[in-house]
């Protein structure tokens, strides 16, 4: 339909920002998701079909959501009900945000944070999405070519809405099974320290609180850790905590709000920035809420002008106010949400757990970090990836291989629970379970075929000792050549 | 404070400039208004707001729409999505049928003249964010947008601000109706070389904010001629393209790229926003076009930042798909924007105020350099700016806010506000006049 161009002559139209893979889709990590589309799975219409378990979304309590939203048309400003407002709100583009809005932000985020933390409602800002929140805090804290370090693994498209359009780097803090992956005082120094050398100013830290992929709440002695670091150089510290309305289990979850009160000067709050949204809490992605809350003023303002860039629609603003205002169903909502997720949690990890499969202990998130290092063939990148293309062509599961998120060590898998279905999960269930049955019984069979008594001989010496030559990588005849 | 020592990183080289240009007198003039707003019972003499380019002319067109079908605003079974599937959608591509309304909605504003694929489509929050967001693909850092002047002051912050790109400005003036022309293209592609800075593109709004004037078929047609020649980008933003009221008949540039047979065309991008033509700015519904495939897979993978809200995307599909109400609200909005303009134009003459002739948007650019007897220039246009919102009481921008070059002109808004109100703001310009040139020129 349009006129042929050459590669090299549209190249050279764009800018280099359009022409790199800043956008970060070129990951494995979604390598999965085009499995998952070119052949999704529908339990009667297509039954041997991917089953995405890549996508982190939460799924759980939208029938209590949709209930509440019949409940209340006067939430919305197209029904008869609501329709009074519709002027007032389709006009309405003040990048402050309508008032109520934050308000009522403000007094959920409070809340996911059991009351223990009252947030300024001036300081909520919008953006669009976590996504747009990430982005927006690098550009107020970071030029091209800064750094922010984070702890691995980490969630793949900070990569890219940390970095792509901002030029600005983000550099890992070494963490490993050894310890859980907490992030270690030892770790937060040799990140910077490597930073020094390769002359990169590191202007701040990064971590999600509770983890994606990990779903694991930091401890406070880590939480403190992070502080100390921080203050100490003098850098800031972005905390996302998009997941934290979805603890469901102890331990409880603390907020790095909650260490740093207004009386107790011990640390700068003009370094401490969080980034959120609804998206998982309330499992609303499609309505892009995301929040910018800064204790920084600085910050604040110019956030705020940025977010002309990402507002949240008025009529969500309206039809959220109107909803987190509801005391009494935020409450309700969150308890059921946490009740429905450690269920599933609990469903999936014994699941694969009577398969021989662990997975991280973890108390929060809308995922499981499986532990599938011993079936790996070697501690390798390549030997995780070949593992993770047989589970996505052969077992027809979605699950995100762990190098994706910068893991240090190969063997982890990240599977989501909460986005799919009861049956769907059990169904998922089944296929691990035939997987590795199968395994069990390759394994068997591989290792019956190499005893002595099955042996061929391969020299005459060889037949004297009745040994068999199964295939040429058999260990049996590396030890012998 | 508390026991740290020395001082923390500072922040990024962006917080702390200004270039999100909210220090301009566009703005000043929006907090006079913020602290003594016109009510006509409340606070009859409060400042009018006639700075702000907002569409409220055809509201009640929108609430009947609503009114009469309740299935666009719930996610009821006859709705286009159940609540379950639109919570969940986030997909950068855009609900389908949204963006295939969005690509019927804008053929019809161009009396069908100009086809639109819906996959071409890139939604975004607002013509905000798809300016700045074609900006960050089409120009690096350091390069240089051209722009007609005078301007929209949004441009300033939405297409520097976080790009780190220039916009090198393309003068023109009232002698001939400020149309753009060859010779002010060139000379501002000249002082770019010059400076060594590298033009990639030029950016026009067509219908223009703040002339209020549409675009010829001849001068676009040698703007296109233009870039092609200098093989950089041409971005048209067309926000206005709706509110063309008066002949001559609005020329999109879809038009002559579809007219060429396609020939040159991925250097060419159409904006598009619902905020002026169906006056729904809260709901952040803009779009990209672009006749560039690279550029629109690399503006949805960008879009990710800027998503629109898949509950609002829901409702306007519902709405925008039905052709037999867009035409009639199309013809109606047109008509109405007319009716204000002629009402305004009249008003204003009668109190010995001259605009351009405008055919198009929400605005008219009047000529009070008369006023500027003394001091035609930019500091005296600004005392008189100062001195209409203290006295007359009105909030108007002045033209070099819109980097305009000739000192002296003003946009005033009038869709924005009731008929009444715009009886009372006419008045009270037209009672300020009669105090005379000489006057007036003392008091600047």
């Amino acid at each position: 339909m349009v006129s042929p161009v050459s590669e090299e002559q549209n190249y050279g139209l764009l800018s280099r920002m359009a022409t790199n893979d800043g956008h970060g889709e070129n990951s494995c990590y979604f390598d999965g998701w085009k499995a998952y589309e070119n052949d999704p799975f529908h339990p009667t219409l297509n039954p041997g079909g991917v089953i995405q378990m890549g996508l982190g979304e939460n799924q759980l309590c939208l029938d209590m959501l949709q209930e509440w939203i019949e409940k209340h048309p006067e939430a919305s400003i197209c029904t008869a009900e609501g329709a009074s407002e519709f002027k007032r709100i389709a006009n309405f583009q003040d990048y402050h945000g309508l008032p109520e809005f934050r308000q009522a932000i403000a007094n959920f985020m409070g809340k996911v944070r059991g009351g223990r933390v009252k947030f300024d409602a001036d300081r909520v800002v919008m953006s669009g999405g976590a996504t747009g929140a990430q982005e927006i805090l690098a550009f107020c804290l970071a030029d091209p070519g800064d750094a922010f370090l984070i702890p691995t693994p980490y969630y793949p498209a900070f990569d890219r809405d940390f970095r792509w359009r901002t030029g600005v780097q983000l550099l890992p803090i070494h963490c490993s099974s050894s310890n859980g992956f907490k992030v270690t005082e030892a770790a937060l120094e040799s990140a910077y320290e490597e930073a020094q050398m390769a002359n990169i100013r590191v202007k701040g830290v990064l971590i999600a609180n509770p983890s994606n992929p990990l779903g694991t709440t930091m401890d406070e002695r880590t939480l403190t850790t992070l502080l100390t670091f921080t203050n100490r150089k003098r850098i800031h510290l972005v905390c996302d905590e998009i997941f934290a309305g979805t603890v469901f289990d102890e331990p409880k979850f603390t907020s790095i709000t909650e260490m740093i009160t207004q009386d107790d000067p011990t640390y700068d709050r003009d370094l401490i920035h969080i980034a959120c949204s609804l998206s998982k809490d309330l499992g609303l992605p499609g309505f892009r809420i995301g929040i910018v809350y800064s204790y920084n003023d600085t910050v604040v303002n110019c956030a705020r002008r940025m977010s002309s860039f990402g507002l949240v629609s008025s009529q969500t603003q309206w039809l959220i106010a109107s909803m987190l205002s509801d005391e009494e169903f935020t409450h309700r909502l969150l308890s059921e949400s946490a009740k429905r997720l450690s269920e599933r949690h609990a469903i999936f990890t014994s699941g694969i757990g009577r398969d021989g499969i662990q997975c991280l202990t973890s108390n929060a998130g809308l995922f499981c970090w499986m532990d599938l290092r011993k079936l790996l063939k070697e501690d390798t990148v390549e030997r995780e990836l070949e593992l993770w293309k047989t589970i996505v062509e052969d077992v027809k599961l979605n699950v995100s291989p762990g190098s994706s998120f910068h893991c240090g060590e190969p063997g982890w898998f990240r599977v989501c629970f909460a986005n799919l279905d009861h049956e769907t999960l059990e169904e998922a269930l089944r296929r691990i379970r035939r997987f590795m049955e199968e395994r069990r019984r390759k394994t068997i069979k591989r290792r019956r075929e190499e005893m002595p008594p099955l042996s061929l001989p391969r020299t005459r010496e060889d037949m004297s000792m009745g040994s068999c030559l199964p295939s040429p990588h058999s260990p049996l005849v590396r030890a012998t050549s | 404070m508390g026991k740290w020592l020395g001082p923390c990183v500072p922040l990024s080289s962006m917080a702390t400039s200004n270039t999100h240009g909210e220090d301009s007198p566009y703005f000043a003039g929006w907090k006079a208004y913020d602290k003594d707003p016109y009510d006509a019972i409340n606070n009859p003499s409060g400042v009018i707001q006639m700075g702000l380019a907002e569409n409220q002319v055809s509201f009640d067109l929108l609430e009947k729409y609503l009114e009469e079908h309740p299935e666009a605003s719930g996610w009821g079974s006859t709705g286009i999505s159940s609540f379950r599937e639109n919570a969940l959608f986030q997909d950068y591509h855009g609900l389908k049928s949204f963006r295939k309304a969005m690509a019927s909605f804008m053929e019809q504003i161009r009396g069908g003249r100009a086809k639109f694929d819906p996959r071409r489509i890139v939604l975004t929050a607002g013509a905000t964010a798809a300016n700045e967001l074609l900006t960050f693909i089409l120009a690096d850092a350091g390069d240089a947008l051209l722009i007609p002047t005078p301007y929209y002051p949004g441009f300033d912050r939405d297409l520097r601000w976080r790009t780190r790109v220039n916009i090198i400005p393309v003068h023109c003036n009232s002698s001939n109706g400020f149309q753009i022309t060859l010779q002010a293209l060139e000379e501002a592609y000249a002082k770019a070389e010059t400076a060594k800075i590298r033009v990639r593109g030029l950016l026009i709004t067509n219908p223009s904010n703040p002339l209020g004037t549409a675009i010829t078929r001849c001068v676009l047609e040698e703007i296109l001629d233009f870039v092609t020649r200098k093989n950089i980008h041409l971005i048209s933003d067309e926000i206005y393209s709706g509110s063309v009221f008066s002949p001559p008949a609005f020329v999109s540039v879809a038009e002559l790229v579809e007219e060429r047979g396609l020939e040159n065309s991925e250097r060419v991008h159409i904006v598009y926003s619902l905020s002026k033509d169906l006056g729904l700015p809260g709901f952040r519904v803009g779009t990209i076009y672009s006749y560039n495939t690279r550029v629109v897979t690399t503006a949805r993978r960008m879009s990710s930042f800027t998503l629109v809200s898949s509950q609002t995307q829901k409702m306007l599909a519902s709405m925008l798909s039905d052709e037999e109400f867009t035409g009639k609200y199309i013809k109606t909005n047109r008509q109405r924007l007319r009716e204000r303009y002629e009402y305004i134009v009249q008003g204003l003459r009668a109190a010995g105020i001259e605009c351009l002739q405008g055919n198009a948007g929400l605005f008219c650019w009047i000529n009070l350099r008369p006023l500027l007897v003394e001091e035609p220039t930019r500091e005296g246009e600004l005392r008189l700016w100062n001195l209409i919102l203290q006295e007359v009481k009105l909030n108007i921008s002045p033209g070099s806010s819109c980097h305009c070059s000739e000192a002296g002109w003003f946009r005033m808004c009038f869709a924005n506000m009731s008929l009444s109100t715009l009886e009372i703001a006419l008045k009270r310009i037209k009672i300020f006049m009669e105090r005379g040139r000489q006057d007036i020129a003392s008091l600047i």
